[in-house]
C-alpha cells in the first residue's frame, strides 16, 4: 500500500498526460494550428524576411532555433488554456474530490505539452531540410539540442500552467502567448543582436530566450557555444522551479 | 453506559456537522449550520438558492474548509483527515465534471485509473450498462443529452465505490423525463449500504427520494425531519374555501385569523387549518357561512412541503424548469 502510495503522483500524472493528449488529438482545429504554424513561421522567415537579412551563413540555417522556440511558445499557450478550462469547469472538483494532486493535474498538462512540441519540432525539422536546412550537428550534438529544447519547453509549459491556474478565464490564459512569442523576436532567433537599437542590446542579450537559441544553434552548426549552455540551463531550471513553485501556491490559493 | 452509547450513535452517522459557519468577504453563506445523517440513509438539503447548500456540501466533500465549526464524514473529520475523507466519497457537482471531448467509456476508464481500480475496462463497462449508456459508451460525452450527461457523470463518481455520495442538485435543468430516469438512478443506489447525500431545490425531489430532509435558510437549518414530520410543523390538513366575492374573502380572512394558513386573494380563496374530518370541516363551513352565500366551492388538501417551505422561509419554492438546458 505505501509503495503504491508513493508511485500514485506519478501514475496520476501519466494518466492526466494521457487525457490531455487524447483531447489534443480531438481538437482538430487547434491541432493544425499547431502544426501549420511552423510550416508557415519557417516558410515566411525564409522566403519573405531571409532575402533582407545578412547572418553570415544561409537564414533557414541561422532561423530553425528561433522557429523552434516561436513554437514552443505558442503551444505553452495551449497549456495555460487547458490548465484554466480545468479549473474553471466542474473537472477539478471531482479531482480533487478524489485526492488527485495540484501537481498531477499540472504535470499532466506539462507532459502532454512536452510532447505536442516534439511532434511540432519534427515539423519543423522537416520543413528546413526540405528547403535546405544542413545542420553539421554530430553524434552526441544532436540529443544535446534536443536536451536544451526539451528544457526550455518543460520551463515554458510550467510557467504557462502556473499563468492558467492565476488566469481567471480561459480567454485571459490564453493571452499568455503574447507574452511568450514577444521573447524570441527581442533576441537573437530572428535577426543578430548587433543589428538592434543600442538600447536593446542589454535586453536582448541577458533574456532567457538568447542562451537557448543560442546553445541550439551552435549544438546544430557544431560551433562552439561559449558560456550560452550552462545560462542556457540555468535560465530553463530557475524558470523551472520558480513556476511550479508559483503554480504550487496559485493552486493552493485558487483551491481554498 | 450511556457514553457508550453515544459513541455508538455517532458511528452510525455518515455526516454529522455542529457549528458550521463560512463567509465570502461580507457575505456570510453559512451561519451555524448543524446536521446530523445516519448511515445508509438518503438525506436532502432543501432550500432556495443562496441557501448555502452547494457551500456545505463544498465543506464535507473536502473542497472548501470552514470558518468555523466541525464536521465528520464516515467518522472523520473533514479538515484534519482529509485524505483519507477523500478516499470514502464521491461528490457530483452542479457542472458536469467529464470530458465533452472523450468518449462515456474514456471518461469512466480515466476516472477508474485515477481511482486506482484494479481492472478500470471492466469497471468503465459495468458502469455504462448500470447507467444505461452502454449504447453511447464509444460515443463523445459532448453528444450527449444533459441527461445522459448527469448519468455518465454521477457513474464516473461512483468508480471507487464510495461510502458517502455528495449529489449538488442532481437534476436541476434536466426535462422531466430525464429526472424521472435520474431519480431511478438514485434510487437505485440506496440500499446497498451507501449514504446519499444530495441537495435541492425542488420539494418533489425531496419527498421522492429522501429519508430525512433538512429545510435550509440563511445558511442554517431551520427544519429537519421526515417529509411526513415537516409536513406536520404546518397545518396537517387543509380546507381551501373559495369565496363569493372580494368583500367576502376579507370577511372571512378577518374571521379565521390565526387559522388560516394560505391566502390566495386572486383566486379568493382562503386555506384554513382542519383535521380534516367531516365534522370539523362541517362546523368551520357553517361557522363562516351559516346562510350559504359565501363560499362557492371548497376543497380539502393535504398539506405539501410546499406549504412548509412558505411557512418557514417565507418564499416559494423552485419549480422545475420544464425545458432541458444541457449543463
Amino acid at each position: 500500500m505505501s509503495e503504491l502510495a508513493a508511485i500514485r503522483p506519478l501514475t496520476d500524472s501519466l494518466t492526466m498526460a494521457g487525457r490531455s493528449l487524447r483531447l489534443t488529438r480531438r481538437q482538430i482545429d487547434a491541432l493544425l494550428m499547431s502544426l501549420m504554424l511552423p510550416i508557415m513561421l519557417m516558410l515566411v522567415f525564409v522566403y519573405l524576411f531571409g532575402g533582407a537579412i545578412q547572418t553570415g551563413t544561409k537564414y533557414v540555417t541561422y532561423v530553425v532555433p528561433g522557429v523552434l522556440l516561436l513554437c514552443a511558445g505558442f503551444g505553452s499557450a495551449t497549456t495555460a488554456v487547458s490548465v484554466c478550462n480545468d479549473l474553471t469547469g466542474g473537472i477539478i472538483d471531482r479531482f480533487r474530490s478524489m485526492n488527485i494532486s495540484g501537481t498531477a493535474v499540472l504535470s499532466g498538462h506539462v507532459a502532454a505539452s512536452a510532447v505536442r512540441n516534439l511532434a511540432s519540432t519534427v515539423v519543423v525539422f522537416g520543413v528546413a531540410f526540405l528547403i535546405g536546412f544542413r545542420p553539421h550537428a554530430g553524434a552526441l550534438q544532436w540529443p544535446a539540442a534536443i536536451g536544451v529544447l526539451l528544457a526550455f519547453v518543460l520551463a515554458i509549459s510550467w510557467l504557462a500552467a502556473a499563468f492558467g491556474v492565476l488566469a481567471k478565464t480561459p480567454e485571459a490564459a490564453g493571452g499568455f502567448s503574447f507574452f511568450v512569442m514577444f521573447l524570441p523576436y527581442a533576441s537573437s532567433a530572428f535577426v543578430p543582436i548587433d543589428t538592434m537599437p543600442s538600447w536593446l542590446h542589454g535586453f536582448a542579450r541577458n533574456q532567457p530566450v538568447t542562451p537557448v537559441i543560442e546553445t541550439v544553434r551552435g549544438l546544430l552548426l557544431d560551433q562552439p557555444v561559449g558560456d550560452s549552455a550552462w545560462l542556457a540551463l540555468t535560465w530553463c531550471g530557475g524558470i523551472l522551479a520558480g513556476s511550479i513553485a508559483l503554480a504550487a501556491v496559485f493552486f493552493r490559493r485558487r483551491t481554498a | 453506559m450511556a457514553y457508550a452509547e453515544a459513541r455508538e450513535a455517532v458511528r452510525e452517522l455518515a455526516v454529522e456537522a455542529i457549528g458550521l459557519e463560512k463567509s465570502y468577504g461580507a457575505v456570510r453563506v453559512l451561519s451555524g449550520l448543524d446536521l446530523q445523517v445516519p448511515r445508509g440513509s438518503v438525506f436532502a438539503l432543501l432550500g432556495p438558492n443562496g441557501a448555502g447548500k452547494t457551500t456545505t456540501v463544498r465543506i464535507l466533500a473536502t473542497l472548501t474548509r470552514p470558518d468555523a465549526g466541525q464536521a465528520r464524514v464516515a467518522g472523520l473529520d473533514v479538515v484534519r483527515e482529509r485524505g483519507r475523507v477523500r478516499r470514502r466519497i464521491s461528490l457530483t457537482g452542479q457542472y458536469a465534471a467529464v470530458d465533452e471531448l472523450q468518449t462515456g467509456e474514456e471518461n469512466l476508464r480515466m476516472m477508474a485509473r485515477l481511482s486506482g481500480v484494479p481492472k478500470p475496462r471492466d469497471r468503465a463497462r459495468e458502469l455504462l450498462e448500470r447507467f444505461d449508456l452502454a449504447d453511447a459508451g464509444r460515443r463523445r460525452a459532448g453528444t450527449y443529452s444533459g441527461g445522459m450527461r448527469r448519468r455518465l457523470d454521477l457513474a464516473a463518481s461512483l468508480v471507487a465505490e464510495p461510502s458517502v455520495i455528495f449529489l449538488d442538485e442532481p437534476t436541476t435543468g434536466l426535462d422531466p423525463r430525464s429526472r424521472q430516469a435520474m431519480w431511478e438512478v438514485i434510487t437505485d443506489l440506496t440500499g446497498t449500504g451507501v449514504t446519499v447525500f444530495l441537495t435541492t431545490q425542488y420539494l418533489e425531489e425531496a419527498d421522492r427520494l429522501a429519508g430525512r430532509i433538512a429545510l435550509v435558510d440563511g445558511g442554517r437549518v431551520v427544519a429537519e425531519g421526515t417529509a411526513t414530520e415537516l409536513k406536520h410543523r404546518v397545518a396537517e390538513q387543509r380546507l381551501d374555501l373559495v369565496l363569493a366575492d372580494v368583500a367576502t374573502y376579507d370577511e372571512v380572512a378577518r374571521a379565521l385569523g390565526e387559522r388560516v394558513v394560505r391566502r390566495d386573494p386572486a383566486a379568493l380563496t382562503v386555506g384554513a387549518a382542519t383535521d380534516g374530518s367531516a365534522a370539523h370541516v362541517r362546523t368551520l363551513l357553517d361557522e363562516i357561512d351559516p346562510d350559504r352565500l359565501r363560499v362557492r366551492t371548497f376543497t380539502v388538501h393535504t398539506a405539501t412541503l410546499d406549504d412548509v417551505f412558505l411557512a418557514l422561509t417565507g418564499q416559494q419554492a423552485a419549480r422545475p424548469e420544464p425545458e432541458t438546458t444541457d449543463v
